[in-house]
């Protein structure tokens, strides 16, 4: 009687086992297939950790992309340290992480360093973050100003220095401009904001700009602010100051709507993204590198030509097959279209169109299956 | 006869204790505390050696140093080694202003403590400038870039509009008027001289608590008011322990990072504008302020100036501790 029971009961212990690993084997299976769509093997779901680092840029994308990520992969840590562009790329030329983010693309020399650790196909940059960036001012009952990129550049080099001044009133008819200093505010640090709009102002201003394109300021004068949150507060607490930002953390302050064209157009997520589409990529690049020479100087309608691109680096081929499929799996996410809606909503940041998500796809898959 | 007494019973119980060998606990304490000695001296040389180390790449090879980092321009008068001079000038000017005006009111805030207030209040006081003492330095510069700041703008207008003749008040050149963000040397030394006072009035205040009470009841038989009082007998001798104080204060200012960071609109020259923004940075701000986005090449720069701030701390420390030792033979502290 006892042992007959006994028996009984660990022939429905086993069976009832046996169905839960069946459940579990089920349950696993469809997250893992949904997520590595770039990846040629689909069985399994993606584990391990897997390291970034790089632009702060792109910090709070990443944390939506990461959170996202990380429920359908429960076994994957994702780590990305935001050491900015510079160490990003520094860290991923040691080997010390399997990818990075960066505000700018790779240099002659660094993709030379690259093939010492990615092998001879050596590495790419592949477009994943795009930010309108913002020329912001504080003036009291102004919001908009529209400014064409000549006028920007001189305000900054201080050569229009009051808000009434008629090379501003030329473009702004009605607008009520105060007889006030203007004061212009810069990144005190070194920022892919501050190469981006630079950059903007050196080739579409016609020369007004006399300075190259460099992620730090060229005068080592006038105001400035540490970082996109110094510089905004330093703009906010400052009537009469102008500056430059993320669009997403302009907040209240008044936005200069660009000249493309013959129209001015204020900072929007479509409006980066045309004048991105409008844009070539570099020469010189290698087979499958995306890196971007933008156009600032787009007159497509609609186009916002003042943004920042913030770059994946990877490699072209990974030695470990668990890195390999960790980076391409999570950078699929990142730029498809689900991806990039998350970051949008949570960063303000412009989706990547459609045909380069595509693009990035194909691109990442191919680097899962070498 | 108490005396006597009173000194008996201890040599009694000590006599045993001399005469047998050292124990073991006496031995393994002082070795303890030579231990503890010695490591202070390791991490310093350890800190040395790292500096030197690190920055020797940047001290060798100017060439490639311009080439791979973006604000070592010397083409614009800005190589590493000018850097570094202007550096240091904006760091010492902004600690000068700090301890220019922290001095006084420390030593006054420390004075009423110990020779003014109600002892109730006096001993209120010593706690709150104890706690003042402990607030971080980020708190400091928060509370100066978002509130201090935009507070003293107007004083710095009206500053260089009535005083703009006197060359630390001189208006900016090209726009004639005081910075209209604020965020200016005179605002980076104000925060610091509010950081440092804590210190150096809690420093101070000890000091004068020790003047022996006869040298200060003596001076009031001879018929001194409270302050003459002070005068002749506390503030000699006080003197070494005060400039002691000012140091320990000093040494905070030169390092400070965060408050500067935070409110200072940094630039390169060795103008004494303190109302004119972009005009002055520090070293430790600076380093903070680059450190984010630099590369190797970059790294090693920035500890070059780490390095240049290293020596000027240990000079300033050497020149306060000469200053001590030869005040001290004229005070009453020994």
């Amino acid at each position: 009687m006892k042992i007959a029971y006994r028996t009984g009961a660990l022939a429905a212990a086993a069976v009832l086992s046996l169905s839960l690993a069946a459940c579990a084997a089920e349950n696993e299976a469809p997250p893992s297939n949904a997520p590595t769509t770039g990846g040629g093997e689909t069985a399994t779901s993606l584990s391990g950790t897997l390291n970034g680092a790089g632009a702060s840029s792109q910090e709070s994308a990443m944390d939506a992309w990461r959170a996202a990520f990380q429920d359908a992969n429960a076994e994957l840590t994702i780590n990305y340290d935001p050491v900015g562009s510079g160490g990003g790329r520094t860290a991923f030329l040691d080997g010390a992480v399997a990818w990075a983010g960066s505000d700018s693309a790779l240099s002659e020399e660094e993709y030379t360093t690259a093939q010492g650790i990615c092998g001879a196909d050596g590495a790419i940059n592949l477009p994943v973050y795009i930010s309108p960036i913002s020329v912001v001012f504080n003036l009291e009952g102004v919001s908009t100003l529209n400014l064409d990129a000549a006028t920007i550049a001189q305000i900054f080099d201080g050569k229009i220095s009051t808000w009434n001044d008629p090379a501003i009133a030329a473009l702004n008819d009605g607008a009520a401009l105060p007889d006030l200093a203007i004061t212009p505010v810069h990144r005190a640090d070194d920022s892919g904001t501050t190469k981006n709009f630079t950059d903007y102002l050196e080739k579409a201003s016609d020369g007004a700009w006399p300075h190259e394109a460099d992620g730090v300021w060229p005068t080592s004068s006038g105001e400035s602010g540490e970082g996109t949150s110094g510089l905004i507060d330093v703009v906010s607490t400052t009537p009469g100051t102008i500056g430059y930002a993320d669009s997403s953390k302009a907040g209240a302050l008044g936005v200069v709507s660009l000249q493309v064209g013959d129209t001015f157009n204020a900072p929007t997520a479509d409006g980066a993204a045309i004048a991105l589409a409008t844009s070539e990529l570099k020469e010189g690049n290698g087979a499958n590198d995306l890196a971007y020479s933008i156009d600032r100087t787009t007159t497509e309608a609609g186009a916002y030509p003042l943004f920042l691109l913030s770059y994946a680096i990877v490699c072209q081929a990974y030695e470990d097959a668990e890195v390999s499929a960790n980076v391409t799996g999570f950078l699929s996410f990142v730029a498809s279209a689900e991806g990039q809606a998350a970051a949008a909503s949570a960063a303000g940041s412009a989706p990547l169109p459609a045909e380069m998500s595509a693009q990035i796809e194909t691109i990442l898959a191919g680097i899962a299956g070498a | 006869m108490t005396i006597t007494e009173a000194r008996e019973g201890p040599v009694a119980q000590q006599r045993p204790l001399e005469a047998s060998k050292p124990s073991r606990a006496n031995r393994s304490f002082a070795g303890l505390s030579t231990g503890a000695a010695a490591t202070i001296l390791i991490v310093l040389a350890a800190v040395a050696t790292f500096l030197f180390v690190e920055a020797w790449p940047a001290i060798t090879d100017s060439a490639s140093l311009s080439e791979h980092v973006g604000w070592i321009r010397p083409e614009k008068g800005e190589s590493l080694i000018e850097l570094i001079g202007y550096l240091l000038f904006g760091t010492l000017l902004i600690s000068a202003i700090a301890l220019v005006l922290a001095t006084p009111l420390a030593i006054g805030i420390a004075l009423f403590i110990s020779h003014y207030a109600p002892r109730r209040l006096a001993s209120a006081l010593g706690y709150t400038v104890d706690l003042l003492a402990a607030i971080p330095s980020v708190v400091y510069g928060l509370w100066g870039a978002i509130v201090l700041v935009p507070f003293l703008r107007p004083f710095f207008a009206w500053l260089t509009e009535n005083f703009g003749w006197f060359p630390l008040f001189a208006p900016d050149p090209v726009t004639g008027l005081a910075s209209p963000t604020g965020r200016v040397a005179l605002a980076g030394g104000i925060v610091l001289a509010i950081m440092i006072i804590p210190i150096i009035s809690a420093v101070s205040r000890e000091v004068f608590l020790q003047t022996p009470t006869l040298h200060e009841e003596a001076a009031l038989a001879m018929g001194a008011t409270r302050w003459e009082m002070v005068r002749m007998a506390v503030f000699p001798f006080a003197r070494s322990g005060v400039i002691g104080a000012v140091m320990l204060g000093l040494g905070r200012a030169l390092g400070e990072t965060m408050a500067v960071y935070m409110i200072l609109s940094g630039g390169f020259s060795y103008s004494f504008g303190v109302l004119q923004s972009g005009k002055h940075d520090t070293i430790a701000a600076y380093i903070a302020s680059q450190f984010p986005e630099a590369n190797n090449y970059g790294v090693s720069a920035l500890i070059t100036m780490g390095l240049a701030l290293f020596v000027i701390t240990l000079l300033v420390n050497m020149l306060a501790r000469w200053i001590v030792s030869r005040r001290s033979e004229f005070s009453g502290a020994n």
